[in-house]
């Protein structure tokens, strides 16, 4: 017994210093080095503090520290305001309230910010690793909060209830989970710099730009067919349609947006998928070519590129459909095909060689057929480390070092093709994937990243051309592993030797991915999806929460029989000596409040001598149970005696 | 009294259902045991709403989740420090006598089964403790209440209290148990000398100056007060030597009365100071004394029984 006080002790003190690290970890990576080094410092001070028992720095000190803090902090990121410089502003918050800390309240204090740092971790990640190492920082932050309040227990014990605690939260946590109406964020503007670290194409492409991208086993995206997949040399995902170039970096042009589709569609059939886009920072979405059916909020260009309303900042869910082997732009402009023709200076040879065709071959079409009889002649070498070129970049491709990767492929040949007449441009995108056989999703990656050309024939309309299915058809046909020469750098996991990576990648990827589509992706419309699902008419905000009044209201009742029943709880043997007692009550012989059982035996024994050997017997057997030393069989003879008892 | 204070004087009758004293053991039933969030509960909510605001804000699914399971956690924690306190086992313990002046102690036995608890016992204004009660274990809260004035006094209404294990809500029950502490009157600070021994059956009278007698050592035996206990003696022996206690003359024989009539002071309480300090001077010098009192008549005897009984008979003079 101890008056209360609420001052800290050491053991507080280090379970308040535990939780602190726990929660700055995960961040560390993500914050400017000063920062992590100075939370880092303020949490060994502290450490070096309790352990020498030196009292905490004075409150006006840290006071003055705050001010250099917030300064360095503006400094840093330019302003106050935004997702960075608020977690940075909550680090420096929690590593000053740590050395703070003395009384029960400060300890509150730095378990609510562990809180607070532990959700803002999750802008960086969301991933199943986090959420493990999530699950286990909770665990320590709430094991810290129950040492605030009991000084005296083990460790073991304070994670072992507050693991309890958690666990007995998880029903609850499911319920609202599923049924807490959802509002699709964000409620106001994001700070730009939000989502500043996303990888995926770019709207230029210069030699070696889409080489980069492809070494990354990143996922681009995640598709779902209604029905059967198109074949993999139909799988051309459409990306930015780059028309103009400088001499070295094509860039797109400026098109015009709306949402009715700017082409016709032929009677081919139809393909129906659900696309889950990781967030990429750009607005556009990819589809299969041409969209016939375009998704709900996008718009479609006049380069035929499907475009979002803004940049896809977090992993998005669309719904399209596309008819392979279409054929649009008969009708294109006049504008257009001007620039899809102009040209800059440079690179006399290709430009002679286009223009020997253009002197024998009669129509475009010809000449069409003339460049890709040339594509397949020349020896080319599919490599991913081509060597640098110089300031006549399609000459030195096509005629020197005939080294390169899809997009001096595609860049060279749109450039012949302008050079002889021919309107031309570069179109960037994804080609191919990889059925997952796991969750039957087919998954593209960076590492599908492509650039192919597009060809304008007069009364046909652009011509897809894919220069680099011309020299190394296996790369439409299988992957970029077979095109590629072997012992040439190739991402990990397309490496023919790595298969059984590629199987436990590929469980782990269906791992994610579902992951994704019901944890981080369950957004309003896949709720009410998932609700209508479950039978639930017309799923609203007021039948959810009328749902989820009713299932909490069942868990607490589970839960509270669970708390109240567990209080009334007699142990084994004291049940079976009231068993015998009321049996004894029922002849006659009640058992007085102030006796004890080996007195009530005697008494009963000196009544009814008959029983008076089991009675004394069950009484001792329960004296032993209850307050001295039993062995393990005593429990089952007093059970049997107790069945065997009729007085 | 304030409004406040009144009005949570009305809820705790109401909420105790039956008139105090009640019968122990009393057992804490759920529908006499309270819950209501602590201001740290309550930072825990604001917090939470912040979290989940967040989450929609930058739709962050797995923050849904975090910011769900906390409010979880928040509920859970309601049950948990709810289930501390309904089923648990209060009974009346130790209440020793204390003088006028001094705190009383009174004991409550607090029994729970289940896992570990932290209760605190408090008395309004008087007394705030903690305990720490193991699975299945009884244990002992000592509760301070000054003691103002000699005679019964009864334990205030206790309420039992705890925010184990996570602080966020508090839950609180009353009790009160019928408990008593008898308090002696405060022993004068300043009274005249012991009075005269009387001379018993032979008519030996000679003034006797009390502990100045000193008659003799023997060996101390555990029941010997400590005042008796040869200090001095046991100082310049070495430690392991046993303890001796003084022997005085008057212990032997000779009767003192302490007196009602002796007692020079005219008002009831002041008399009962000086007879208080009397007999507690009479015991520390061991004598053998009765004590007349106008009700009545405690026939000499002497030893620790015999000066509580007086005692006892000092404190109840004329109470109720």
């Amino acid at each position: 017994m101890k008056p209360v006080s609420s001052a800290l002790d050491p053991v507080q003190c280090w379970w308040l210093l535990g939780c602190g690290a726990v929660a700055l970890a995960p961040l560390a990576p993500h914050l400017p080095f000063w920062l992590s080094a100075a939370a880092a410092a303020a949490l060994a001070l502290r450490a070096w503090l309790i352990h020498s028992h030196q009292p905490a720095p004075s409150r006006w000190v840290l006071s003055l520290t705050v001010v250099p803090a917030v300064v360095a902090v503006v400094t840093q990121y330019r302003t106050l305001f935004g997702q960075n410089p608020g977690v940075a502003l909550l680090v420096i918050l929690l590593a000053l309230k740590q050395l703070e800390s003395g009384d029960r309240r400060d300890a509150f204090v730095v378990v609510l910010l562990c809180y607070f740092l532990l959700l803002s971790s999750l802008f960086y990640s969301q991933s199943i690793p986090s959420a493990l190492g999530l699950t286990a920082a909770v665990t320590i932050t709430t094991a810290a909060l129950a040492a605030v309040g009991d000084s005296g227990q083990r460790p073991a014990r304070l994670l072992r209830l507050a693991g309890l605690m958690l666990v007995q939260a998880i029903p609850l946590l499911l319920i609202l989970f599923l049924l807490f109406p959802r509002v699709s964020g964000p409620l106001w503007g994001l700070p730009r710099d939000a989502f500043s670290a996303q990888s995926g194409l770019s709207d230029t492409m210069s030699p070696g730009s889409i080489g980069s991208l492809v070494l990354s086993d990143a996922m681009a995206f995640r598709v779902r067919f209604a029905g059967k997949p198109p074949p993999r040399n139909a799988l051309y995902w459409r990306g930015p349609v780059l028309t103009l170039y400088d001499g070295t970096t094509w860039r797109a042009a400026r098109f015009r947006v709306s949402q009715q589709l700017p082409y016709g569609q032929p009677d081919s059939r139809e393909f129906a998928y659900e696309v889950t886009l990781e967030p990429h920072n750009k607005p556009w979405l990819f589809a299969l070519e041409f969209p016939d059916r375009i998704p709900a909020g996008a718009v479609i260009a006049s380069d035929y590129q499907l475009l979002s309303a803004g940049p896809v900042v977090q992993r998005m869910r669309y719904d399209v459909a596309s008819r392979t082997g279409g054929v649009p732009g008969a009708d294109e402009s006049w504008s257009v095909l001007r620039l899809a023709t102009s040209l800059p200076p440079g690179n006399p040879r290709a430009v002679g060689l286009a223009h020997t065709w253009r002197r024998h071959g009669e129509s475009d079409a010809a000449i069409l057929a003339e460049a890709l009889a040339f594509f397949r002649r020349q020896r080319f070498t599919y490599t991913l480390d081509p060597p640098a070129l110089g300031k006549d970049a399609v000459d030195e491709f096509l005629f020197d070092t005939r080294q390169g990767f899809c997009e001096h492929f595609a860049g060279a040949f749109v450039f012949v093709m302008r050079a002889a007449g021919v309107p031309a441009r570069v179109v960037t995108g994804y080609q191919g994937g990889e059925i997952n056989p796991i969750d039957g999703y087919l998954e593209v990656r960076q590492s599908d990243a492509h650039a192919w050309a597009e060809v304008w024939l007069a009364g046909r309309g652009w011509v897809r051309i894919d220069p680099t299915a011309q020299s190394f058809p296996q790369r439409i046909e299988q992957n970029l592993a077979a095109a590629i020469p072997a012992g040439d750098r190739l991402p990990l996991l397309m490496r023919p030797d790595w298969s059984w990576l590629r199987g436990m990648r590929q469980r782990w990827d269906a791992l994610a991915n579902g992951w994704n589509q019901w944890v981080l992706g369950y957004t309003p419309q896949r709720q009410r999806d998932f609700l209508a699902g479950l039978g639930m008419k017309s799923p609203d905000w007021r039948s959810m929460t009328a749902a989820l009044t009713a299932l909490c209201a069942a868990v607490l009742l589970v839960l509270t029989g669970w708390a109240l029943h567990r209080r009334h709880r007699l142990d084994a043997a004291q049940t079976l000596w009231l068993r015998a007692a009321a049996r004894l009550a029922r002849r006659g012989l009640p058992r007085h409040p102030w006796e004890g059982c080996r007195d009530y035996a005697e008494r009963v024994a000196g009544d009814r001598p008959e029983i008076a050997a089991s009675i004394r017997e069950i009484a001792a057997l329960y004296a032993r149970l209850r307050y001295g030393r039993a062995d393990a069989g005593a429990l089952d003879d007093l059970r049997s005696r107790v069945a065997a008892f009729r007085p | 009294m304030s409004l406040a204070a009144t009005l949570h004087e009305r809820f705790a009758n109401w909420a105790l259902r039956t008139r105090p004293p009640e019968p122990t053991p009393i057992v804490l039933r759920q529908r006499r045991v309270y819950v209501l969030p602590t201001r740290a509960g309550l930072a825990f909510a604001v917090a939470l709403l912040v979290m989940l605001i967040a989450s929609i804000n930058y739709n962050l699914g797995l923050g849904h989740a975090l910011v769900f399971l906390l409010a979880g956690l928040g509920v859970v924690a309601i049950l948990h420090t709810f289930r501390n306190l309904v089923g648990m086992t209060v009974d009346t313990g130790r209440a020793d006598p204390v003088f006028a002046g001094e705190t009383a102690h009174f004991g409550l036995l607090l029994h729970a089964v289940g896992d570990r608890r932290r209760i605190r016992v408090i008395v309004p204004d008087c007394s705030r403790t903690e305990v720490d009660i193991e699975a299945g274990a009884t244990v002992e809260a000592r509760v301070g209440v000054p003691a103002l004035r000699r005679g019964w006094l009864a334990l205030p209404r206790v309420t039992l209290e705890t925010s184990y294990p996570l602080g966020l809500v508090r839950s609180w029950s009353y009790v009160a148990p019928g408990m008593r502490c008898l308090v002696y009157p405060q022993p004068a600070a300043e009274a005249p000398p012991l009075p005269a021994v009387a001379g018993d059956a032979g008519g030996r009278r000679f003034n006797h100056r009390g502990s100045e007698d000193f008659a003799g050592l023997r060996g101390h035996q555990p029941a010997d007060s400590p005042c008796h206990v040869a200090w001095k003696t046991a100082a310049r022996l070495d430690a392991s030597a046993p303890l001796m206690t003084k022997q005085f003359a008057g212990a032997h024989g000779e009767i003192l009365w302490i007196d009602w009539d002796a007692a020079p002071a005219d008002d009831v309480e002041t008399r009962l100071s000086i007879l208080a300090r009397w007999l507690l001077d009479a015991a520390a010098q061991g004598q053998t004394w009765g004590l007349r009192l106008p009700r009545g008549t405690l026939p000499p005897a002497s030893g620790d029984p015999h000066l509580h009984a007086c005692l006892k008979a000092l404190a109840l003079h004329e109470a109720g």
